[in-house]
């Protein structure tokens, strides 16, 4: 990825959320004593709730880039559920939840007034869940990708619906448990098939900017909402957020399995103009997807299976043959963790 | 009432939701003990240091290595370094090469001519150090600051004992030793040199001393009984050395045997080969790998071209018909428990000198009419407190039961220091509590990136075998820099932001540059996400009391 790695790091340090032996101009949004904290304390979301985290990350940086003029569409979804129960508001910016799957053209009816206004300096983003996204609002949202409307949509992707008790979405990955998808069966979990992946068909709309992100890589993330915000038209962002709860991960480990998500190859991080990939982010140590699945227990019948009476060698080759695919398709090996995934 | 459609309620904020309510278990920031403080025999707060170092602020630094230890710039050159033994980045690529940092850091401050100053009133007390070398010199220091009146007796013609009489130059110049030395005399302390004590209790009578702390070596060279001829080349290694040290040239000739496997074996050898022998060998009567010296030493001694015979006594010299001695060497074997048997088969080495370099002995004469001193296997027993059976007698260095090096020296001589000063103020001295050590395992490794080691540039090895010029060489700013900051902080908050960043729940607040961070407790979850993404360790989870 160009943009992250322009920043000259030192030696220690280099990875983490701020560094002291940087200047302040350089320094992450999130480093800041006086961030915005678009969404702040007080929230319902679970322990150790990725989508909060991704969240405001973020909303943060957009209001960053936006220098605090933004409104904010919401879809329905866990992020609306948790921080809005009325009274109550987390959000800390201008913010409007319709429907489940109107979010994007909310946001392109806000666009179009502030454009009748002539307040150009107020910018939108739109947000949901995977559910909001992928599924229920997948039409809105292709529309305003064609109309290319001035919107940043930003997709939080905890692979089901989690809110109403982790049901299956077409971001669900294949093998896991859901609730609609029990492990059970000769073919346990979710059904390995093409699923959805909006990130390539937003590309397929040729829009200005396409971006996946990670809450396990703040810098990249923050990079990628910046560089979104320099664009007028559709804008779309994919960012993966792990959710304890539907995942079966400790509250502790969100972001250590977002970062094994990305290391095994099953999460690629990249970035579109205009319908080209024009950077993505290498592996930096390469691990099987063995050791990914392993975490969370929507996966753990792939490691004891009843009909097997042991390992389901198959359906775990095969997610490491997607793994591979991601890996050889988008480039994500330079010959340097080639190397050191060899030695 | 004037709301919109089916409103009733006022727009609240979520702060009113006090999410703490949900948590069972509390992070807390701790300070864990990183393994290169706990290795260092002088006690000194490494990862605090190169903390300050990582700034850039040297001086800053220096005065937190001058709390513990008042001869950096020598330390960093002649301490075995157990810091980077213990350094936790040698799990990742390298250890951090603390000692070229501290080299650095301590040259500065010559340069510079920082200095320090005694800060408290002066406490009328008289103590008395025996011994200028690293463990009287770093209590004379110590004591000082402490506000006593301090002299200093040595038996020799100038400060540093061992430091100068037994470390060749090219491993300490002197211009380094003599520049530390000074600026501890600088403080007020009186040193009297060829000022042999000969009686302890009679010298502590006479200058009417309130204390006394004993620092003399080992000076006592350990010998070998080798029948020879009328005619001697036997010589021992701290004299050889010594006599270096005094601008003697000894007569060593051109193929010069040493007899030993420790570290000064070693320097003698590397000395010889300086002084014009054309060959110098090591005889050691076991194998390389139960060498007592340091893998370095004798790595630079091969570098040098220092020639090594493994598994070999020497058991008798005698004169060869030219005139140049003959020694006869038995072969020896290792048995099953690693010692070494001899084997009956000999063999026969011209050479022209030999150097017996077997270790030395304590000088315990001066002590003869002190009483109620316990002296076990020709050194003197202390307590915890460095305190030796005689009360008010304290006692450091080579002469106690301990490994024999500068560094523990130094640490014995700051110990002693403060038990002598609780001595005489009638407190007792409480070390602060070790805080649990900050192991491998603690780490959060995937925020360190590469970074491998930067190498002190090593002097030409053609110019080596011909002069004492110091054989390594220091670092750079850049790279002294560099080298800092690939320091991991083990267990100690580096203000990396990752806690204050990686918080769901915006719970942790941020406390400005130096003052670290504080949980919010009303509103932490307890997920433990700030634990487990902090690189360092310097977090830790702990169970609620519901």
């Amino acid at each position: 990825m160009s943009g992250p790695q322009r920043v000259k790091f030192y030696q220690t340090g280099t990875f983490t959320v701020g560094n002291r032996l940087l200047d302040i101009s350089v320094r992450s949004i999130q480093s800041d004593a006086d961030r915005h904290n678009s969404l702040n304390s007080g929230h319902r979301a679970c322990q150790g709730c990725g989508e909060a985290l991704g969240a405001r990350y973020a909303l943060d940086a957009a209001m960053h880039a936006a220098r605090g003029q933004l409104v904010v569409a919401n879809a329905t979804g866990c992020l609306e559920v948790f921080s809005t129960p009325y009274p109550e508001s987390s959000w800390r910016v201008a913010w409007l939840h319709s429907l489940f799957a109107n979010a994007s053209s909310v946001a392109t009816g806000m666009a179009a007034a502030m454009k009748v206004k002539g307040r150009t300096d107020v910018r939108v983003v739109a947000q949901g869940g995977d559910g909001g996204t992928v599924d229920i609002g997948f039409g809105c949202l292709s529309g305003m990708f064609e109309r290319n409307d001035d919107v940043l949509y930003i997709c939080y992707d905890n692979e089901a619906y989690m809110n109403t008790g982790v049901q299956r979405s077409s971001a669900t990955p294949p093998a896991a448990r859901t609730a609609t998808t029990p492990a059970v069966g000769p073919e346990p979990g979710n059904v390995f098939g093409q699923g959805k992946n909006v990130p390539l068909i937003a590309m397929a709309h040729g829009i200005p900017y396409v971006a996946t992100a990670s809450v396990a890589d703040l810098r990249d993330l923050e990079y990628k909402v910046a560089r979104a915000m320099e664009f007028r038209g559709a804008r779309y962002m994919h960012v993966h957020v792990p959710c304890p709860l539907g995942w079966g991960t400790p509250t502790s480990d969100t972001i250590k399995v977002a970062r094994m998500a990305v290391e095994c190859g099953l999460f690629p991080i990249v970035e579109a103009e205009y319908g080209e990939i024009i950077g993505r982010r290498e592996l930096r140590q390469r691990i099987p997807v063995d050791d990914y699945l392993r975490t969370q227990s929507r996966f753990a019948h792939l490691f004891s299976s009843r009909h097997l009476g042991g390992r389901d060698e198959a359906r775990i080759a095969q997610m490491q043959a997607i793994a591979d695919r991601n890996i050889a398709r988008f480039g994500l090996m330079s010959a340097r963790t080639a190397e050191k995934v060899n030695a | 009432m004037n709301k919109p459609f089916a409103i009733t309620l006022d727009v609240g904020s979520s702060l009113a939701n006090k999410t703490g309510s949900w948590r069972t278990e509390r992070p807390v920031y701790v300070d864990r003990l990183p393994p290169c403080n706990n290795a260092c025999p002088a006690g000194e707060n490494i990862q605090q240091w190169l903390y300050l170092a990582e700034e850039g602020n040297y001086e800053a630094a220096w005065r937190q290595i001058m709390r513990d230890n008042p001869m950096p710039a020598t330390m960093g050159r002649v301490c075995y370094h157990p810091c980077e033994g213990a350094c936790n980045r040698a799990h990742l690529d390298k250890a951090v090469g603390i000692h070229a940092i501290e080299r650095f850091i301590g040259d500065l401050a010559i340069e510079r001519r920082w200095s320090v100053k005694v800060e408290v009133a002066s406490s009328g007390k008289r103590v008395l150090v025996v011994g200028a070398g690293p463990s009287g010199l770093s209590c004379a220091y110590h004591m000082a600051l402490l506000g006593h009146s301090v002299t200093v007796m040595d038996a020799g013609p100038a400060a540093g004992g061992m430091m100068r009489f037994g470390i060749p130059k090219y491993r300490l110049p002197r211009e380094i030793l003599d520049a530390e030395v000074s600026r501890i005399e600088s403080l007020g302390v009186t040193f009297r040199f060829n000022s042999k004590v000969s009686d302890l209790d009679a010298t502590m009578r006479e200058g009417g001393y309130d204390a006394a702390f004993l620092a003399v070596g080992a000076h006592l060279a350990k010998r070998a009984y080798i029948p020879a001829g009328d005619t001697s080349r036997i010589l021992d290694a701290l004299s050889v050395l010594r006599g270096i040290e005094s601008g003697e040239q000894p007569l060593l000739g051109r193929r010069v045997l040493v007899y030993g496997g420790g570290n000064t074996a070693m320097d003698v050898a590397r000395s010889a080969r300086r002084l014009g022998a054309s060959e110098a060998i090591v005889v050691y009567r076991r194998t390389r790998d139960k060498m007592p010296a340091h893998g370095f030493e004798v790595q630079e001694a091969m570098d040098e071209g220092v020639l090594f015979k493994w598994l070999s006594t020497i058991k008798a010299e005698t004169e060869g018909p030219g005139g140049e001695g003959t020694f006869t060497v038995e072969k020896m074997k290792l048995d099953e428990k690693g010692y070494p048997q001899p084997t009956g088969e000999f063999e026969e080495i011209k050479a022209d000198s030999l150097v017996l370099a077997l270790g030395q002995d304590v000088d315990l004469s001066f002590l003869s009419k002190v009483t109620g001193l316990s002296v076990k296997d020709g050194v003197v027993e202390v307590g915890p407190s460095m305190m030796t059976g005689h009360e008010g007698i304290f006692a450091g260095g080579d002469m106690v039961p301990a490994e024999r090096t500068v560094t523990v020296a130094i640490g014995h001589g700051k110990k002693a220091a403060r038990n002598i000063d609780a001595f005489l103020r009638r407190t007792t001295h409480v070390p602060a509590p070790k805080h649990e050590l900050a192991g491998f395992d603690r780490l959060n490794t995937w925020y360190y990136s590469d970074a491998p080691a930067t190498v002190q540039p090593e002097l030409d090895r053609a110019r080596r075998a011909s002069t004492f010029d110091e054989v390594v060489g220091g670092l750079d700013e850049s790279n002294a820099l560099f080298e800092a900051r690939r320091c991991l902080s083990c267990g100690n908050c580096f203000e990396c932001d990752n806690c204050y960043g990686v918080c769901p729940d915006n719970a942790v607040i941020k406390l400005g540059p130096g003052n670290r961070f504080r949980f919010n407790y009303d509103y932490c979850k307890g997920c433990g996400m700030c634990a487990k993404e902090c690189p360092c360790g310097a977090i830790r989870m702990e169970p609620e009391n519901i």
